[in-house]
């Protein structure tokens, strides 16, 4: 049986087919407006190749980014209703209260805020009022609005009140979708909010989504299951992505991430993805992106939800080079456009890839035009290139060990042959390996929450939160003995007595069948 | 003096966060909640005047206040909004003393807000100047406490509407002591307003002008991301403060010991301490430096992790192994070097007698009094 992965990018829908372990075909279609005809192209490109029937392939794995764009472009947004369970605390701040003026409007600006929450040992704020409740799910249905993003202080800790709270108002709105915050995100409750929000605002366009996609899919012929992949590497399947588009935000770099380690067998190193008109930067840790650490904005939205650590750079291939003194690099890039306008297909505008062609480097198009610059003056414009790369590789950098560079993406041919005293490596099929590390998603459980020391040991904790973990992986769909433990972290509590500390821990596994 | 800051302003919020987060020297609590409730004071029209130390009369009555609790738990539970007001009042009602101004105890982190937040809610102004000039683990190593007031009766107050009186204890460390176990029932945030002090020893012992320093901070980094000029150098000209290494963090250790985070980070020198090694040991807030083995800088004198390319504070919790990082020494007031303050906040006083205390020298005549 056969795999397939593919990635829909802002310019380019890329699919792969995977038998084996293997990639029998790679294909790059651009990226079509309502997307679907684009990956229906891209699916018949690759099926055609190989000659291989619908019937043959197993599962289908989708990276795509668009939710971020919905977000980003603050389209297809659905009017939601935040309530929090909080009251006497967190007032002073009502949901929303730092997002852009049109975002905030794009989802209808309403908001509740009720009795509930917990205190950070589990002892109850107040407790949480069915009558106050239901008036609000009344008022909410009044206005006519669908979906609820539920949101308790400590729910991370203790989601019992979101639970509870949701099958209150479900009693009043039964056709509502409700998006509870702890599933979503982690302590800091303005910033878990906002991504359960945000949700909530993307459940309509999701189940819209998730409709498309099996129609292209049967389009081409292809009845087997079908996945959407998440930012940190691991699948959704559709009934989970219609409840939580949002953790699909940033799974491109993350597919290409996840890819560049497959491709090359690297389970430590730094990926760079070399687009058109940028550069992503990240780091592999055991064959996983590594999660950013603070707080990461969504269209002007502060979210704390994992999401890959990603640095991004203006420079791709066709990033425009203009001579002077000193020469410009970017940022402008005629992007995919260089099949028009670069020199070495014809047109008049100097690119990166021009510089790279025309020092012999790689061998695409016509090398003359960028030749007729002199060597001395490439060789310059190259230099300052490699030294682009060498920073932002360098600031991603996580360990003194000599970690190879990965280097994928259409414009990789413009990472040197090392980077600094990194060496690089450049896999074959390095053009789709994003598509691939969408065809090579597993499945995750992971568990975040304070744990008090003084009930259980620090070792007791953890297996507490592994075996909380693997039973998350084993629900998701992961084969129980492929389960293993990706990332533990544990922080202790300043200025809280008693030894509470926070303990945050994933596993991950291949997917059942 | 530099102008001297009279009203904040929003875009001043924005400053002020970011500066007094460096000043946190690590710690202090993020103040970006307290920016999210001054912003939103300002928003219905009350005003947060700041008033210059020298303008306030020697008989005004002025309280020292601000949050208390874990910083992690203030990210989730927030505040119902007038827990400090609610202090302040009761202090009012239990000394008969009408309050004419109030002053952060700690400008390093969140603390910096909440003397804001209640001055604009009551109507008085906010001192430009405070307690600390940095952040610091405990109550009692504030100037007040060490300069001899006596911070007792104090008022504590809660977002459901408790109201905690400590009448008296015996010390100020019994004080914090207390305080402490309270705000743990109060579910780890609260508030706390200190006993009032005449205005004649606010002038005396207050460290000056950290506000509009915080402001002037938060300023420089803002300015140099919109100029892509270089924010660490920018700090040191006009702070009067030293680089003591550019790196990269190779190691990294935190664990608890009395509910306070401690550790130490190591830190591996590029550029111009290319094959240096910095240790940096912190307890909630970064404590002592040592550049191959030799102590370069500690407390009282404000060490300061940057990251090295924004410009941007790095607190404890965000040390990351493989940061980029600037670690700088920024000179403390001669408030916090006298024989008394340093018994208090000195490095002995942090575990380490083994540390002599070498003032960091200034280059300029930046001196308060």
């Amino acid at each position: 049986m056969f795999r397939i992965g593919i990635d829909v990018g802002g310019t380019n829908t890329d699919a792969v087919i995977m038998g084996d372990g293997k990639v029998l075909t790679g294909v790059k279609t651009a990226t079509t407006e309502d997307v679907m005809s684009g990956i229906i192209e891209s699916l018949r490109m690759a099926l055609d190749n190989t000659g291989i029937e619908g019937d043959e392939v197993s599962s289908v794995m989708i990276g795509t980014t668009h939710f971020t764009n919905a977000v980003v472009e603050r389209r297809h947004l659905s009017k939601t209703a935040a309530v929090r369970l909080c009251l006497p605390a967190a007032q002073c701040l009502p949901p929303m209260v730092d997002w852009p003026d049109d975002i905030r409007e794009a989802v209808g600006n309403s908001y509740w805020m009720a009795k509930g929450g917990n205190e950070f040992d589990g002892r109850e704020i107040s407790q949480i009022d069915e009558t106050e409740l239901k008036d609000i799910a009344r008022e909410i249905g009044s206005k006519g609005i669908g979906s609820v993003a539920l949101c308790s202080v400590f729910s991370p800790v203790n989601d019992t009140m979101e639970k509870q709270a949701m099958e209150i108002m479900m009693t009043v709105l039964p056709d509502a979708d409700f998006t509870l915050s702890s599933e979503i995100g982690r302590l800091g409750i303005l910033e878990r909010e906002n991504a359960a929000i945000m949700n909530a605002s993307l459940r309509q366009l999701s189940s819209q989504a998730i409709r498309a996609f099996s129609d292209a899919l049967k389009k081409v012929g292809l009845s087997c299951p079908y996945f959407i992949t998440q930012n940190d590497g691991t699948l959704m399947g559709t009934e989970f992505v219609q409840s939580y588009p949002v953790l699909t935000f940033a799974s491109g770099p993350t597919n290409s991430m996840r890819g560049a380690s497959y491709l090359t067998g690297e389970m430590e190193a730094i990926v760079c993805d070399v687009g058109g008109t940028s550069t992503d930067v990240g780091a592999l840790i055991k064959g996983f992106p590594r999660p950013a650490s603070t707080t990461v904005e969504v269209g002007g939205v502060r979210t704390n939800f994992r999401m890959p650590d990603v640095f991004s750079i203006a420079l791709g291939g066709g990033t425009q080079i203009k001579p002077g003194n000193p020469v410009q690099i970017g940022p402008q890039s005629v992007g995919y456009r260089i099949f028009e306008q670069g020199l070495l297909f014809g047109g008049d505008t100097l690119t990166a890839t021009d510089v790279a062609v025309g020092l012999g480097i790689a061998d695409i198009g016509n090398a003359e035009p960028a030749k007729a610059l002199g060597e001395d003056t490439l060789r310059n414009y190259k230099n300052k290139i490699d030294e682009m790369i060498v920073n932002a590789v360098e600031r991603m950098r996580v360990s003194p060990e000599k970690i190879p560079v990965l280097a994928v993406g259409g414009g990789s041919i413009l990472i040197p042959e090392t980077v600094g005293i990194l060496p690089v490596v450049k896999p074959e099929n390095f053009a789709v390996a994003n598509a691939v590390g969408a065809a090579i998603g597993q499945v995750s459980g992971e568990v975040d929450r304070i744990f008090n020391l003084t009930e259980m040991s620090r070792d007791a904790a953890l297996e507490n939160a592994r075996n909380e973990a693997i039973e998350k992986a084993i629900a998701a769909g992961a084969k129980a003995d492929s389960i293993e433990v990706l990332d533990q972290e544990d922080v202790p509590l300043a200025y809280l007595p008693g030894n509470a500390t926070r303990i945050r821990l994933k596993v991950v596994g291949d997917l059942d069948g | 003096m530099d102008e001297s800051l009279r009203q904040v302003t929003s875009e001043d919020l924005e400053a002020i966060e970011i500066g007094a987060a460096i000043l946190g020297t690590g710690g202090g609590g993020n103040p970006y909640i307290g920016k999210l409730r001054c912003r939103k004071e300002l928003r219905k029209g009350r005003q947060i005047n700041i008033i210059p130390l020298h303008e306030l009369s020697d008989d005004a009555w002025v309280v020292s206040l601000g949050g208390i609790g874990a910083p992690v738990v203030g990210v989730e539970k927030i505040e119902q909004g007038e827990e400090c007001l609610r202090a302040l009042y009761a202090l009012e009602e239990e000394t008969g003393h009408k309050i004419d101004a109030v002053i952060s105890s700690e400008i390093g982190g969140a603390n910096a807000m909440e003397p804001m937040l209640t001055g604009a809610q009551a109507g008085i102004p906010v001192v430009d100047g405070d307690g600390m000039g940095r952040a610091f683990p405990e109550m009692q190593m504030c100037t007040w406490s060490i300069y001899g007031h006596k911070s007792t009766p104090s008022a504590m107050a809660d977002e459901k509407g408790s109201i905690i009186i400590i009448r008296d204890t015996t010390s100020e460390i019994a004080l914090e002591r207390f305080a402490r176990a309270t705000v743990v029932e109060m579910g780890a945030a609260g508030a706390i307003a200190l006993a009032p002090m005449r205005g004649s020893f606010v002038k005396r012992y207050a460290i000056p002008n950290t506000v509009t320093q915080a402001l002037q901070l938060g300023r420089s980094v803002l300015e140099s991301q919109i100029n892509n000029s270089d924010p660490i150098s920018t700090i040191l000209e006009k702070e009067d403060g030293q680089l003591l290494m550019t790196g990269k963090i190779i190691d990294l250790e935190r664990h608890l010991k009395g509910g306070f985070a401690v550790g130490h980070v190591n830190v591996e020198g590029f550029g111009d301490f290319h094959g240096k090694l910095g240790e940096i040991y912190l307890q909630n807030e970064f404590l002592v430096f040592k550049l191959d083995g030799e102590v370069r800088a500690c407390v009282p004198d404000l060490i300061i992790v940057l990251e090295a390319d924004t410009g941007l504070p790095i607190t404890t919790e965000m040390l990351r192994y493989g940061q980029r990082v600037a670690i700088l020494v920024l000179p403390c007031h001669d408030l916090l070097r006298s024989e008394e303050a340093l018994g208090v906040i000195g490095p002995a006083a942090f575990g380490y007698p083994e540390i002599i205390y070498t003032p960091l020298v200034r280059n300029s005549s930046r001196e308060g009094n």
